[in-house]
């Protein structure tokens, strides 16, 4: 496990969940087993591309979902609101957007896209050069899990080298 | 936390901003922060393009300008409303907050680079900073701004 393109997006999502639902967090289960990873229910995908690229899922159940939009709203969101998906569309985008901010600033470049809704059962697969891990947050709220697989872009890796050798 | 509210200096009305990004809820969210400090929202856009047309038609004070957004990203969006408008003042708010990203943003003319989440204390004092001498903070604590 390259933990050194794991462990920014650990920590992003345990600051962006701490400080946007002002409330500490604490990170339950880590599994590597993507087989036993089943979308919970409001899941939202980004894509990363460039020097590491792969594909991040932050998923969690209607209610906490629901209870998640109606912390930051400050006001009751049932879970049939669109605000909702929103809202965990825009945490999503939060938590990747500081974990790429934290990679950039150790050498890798990216560029990422808006978040899409995940809407398969299963999730992310690892493979031989492919990370992917489930790891679970623990709020007030409910409970946010975050499905990673990454990888580093060999190509790109090899057009930087040659441009440092000229 | 209070905070006095921000008014032009002009005509001692509450500062007018465009609230751009593809999420409705971090636009409300954002809104909610400016209401707080005494602004009103004089329009909101959900990709560049609209940015763009909703510029022209409000012609705010400041606009607030995310950066990943379909259509037309907002650094290219910030560059088109700047050279149409050099006056144009223009805030990057954004979860990427990497050096490129913030030079990148500002050589196209944007005043400064606020990271999401946006921590109110902090755009409170961008914004006193980029609007400068044309805005000043109100005595007493800011009330809810005016919509549109």
């Amino acid at each position: 496990m390259k933990m050194e393109l794991i462990q920014p997006f650990i920590n992003a999502a345990d600051a962006v969940l701490a400080q946007t639902l002002n409330c500490a967090t604490r990170i339950g289960d880590v599994n590597m087993d993507e087989d036993a990873y089943r979308r919970k229910g409001m899941a939202a995908l980004i894509v990363i591309q460039g020097d590491i690229e792969g594909r991040v899922i932050l998923d969690t159940d209607a209610p906490t979902a629901a209870a998640i939009a109606t912390a930051l709203a400050g006001s009751e969101i049932t879970e049939s609101d669109p605000v909702v998906r929103e809202t965990i569309f825009e945490l999503a985008n939060l938590v990747i957007g500081n974990a790429v901010t934290s990679l950039n600033d150790q050498g890798f470049r990216f560029k990422i896209s808006p978040p899409e809704a995940h809407v398969a059962e299963t999730g992310l697969k690892g493979s031989e050069d492919t990370e992917a891990l489930v790891m679970c947050f623990d709020t007030p709220s409910g409970s946010v899990y975050m499905n990673i697989a990454m990888r580093h872009n060999r190509r790109r890796a090899q057009e930087r080298a040659a441009v440092v050798a000229e | 936390m209070e905070y006095a509210a921000l008014l032009r200096n002009s005509d001692h009305q509450p500062i007018r901003y465009l609230v751009v990004d593809d999420s409705v809820f971090a636009r409300k969210n954002i809104s909610k922060i400016l209401e707080s400090f005494g602004g009103a929202i004089a329009g909101e856009a959900g990709d560049g393009c609209t940015a763009i047309a909703e510029y022209d038609r409000t012609r705010p004070d400041m606009v607030l300008m995310d950066i990943t957004m379909p259509q037309m990203e907002g650094i290219e969006a910030a560059e088109r409303i700047v050279r149409q408008h050099p006056e144009a003042r223009v805030v990057m708010v954004s979860s990427v907050g990497y050096q490129e990203n913030i030079v990148a943003a500002l050589q196209k003319g944007a005043r400064h680079f606020v990271q999401k989440p946006v921590k109110p204390e902090v755009l409170y004092e961008v914004i006193k900073y980029v609007m400068g001498e044309d805005a000043y903070a109100a005595q007493g604590a800011a009330a809810a701004g005016e919509s549109k």
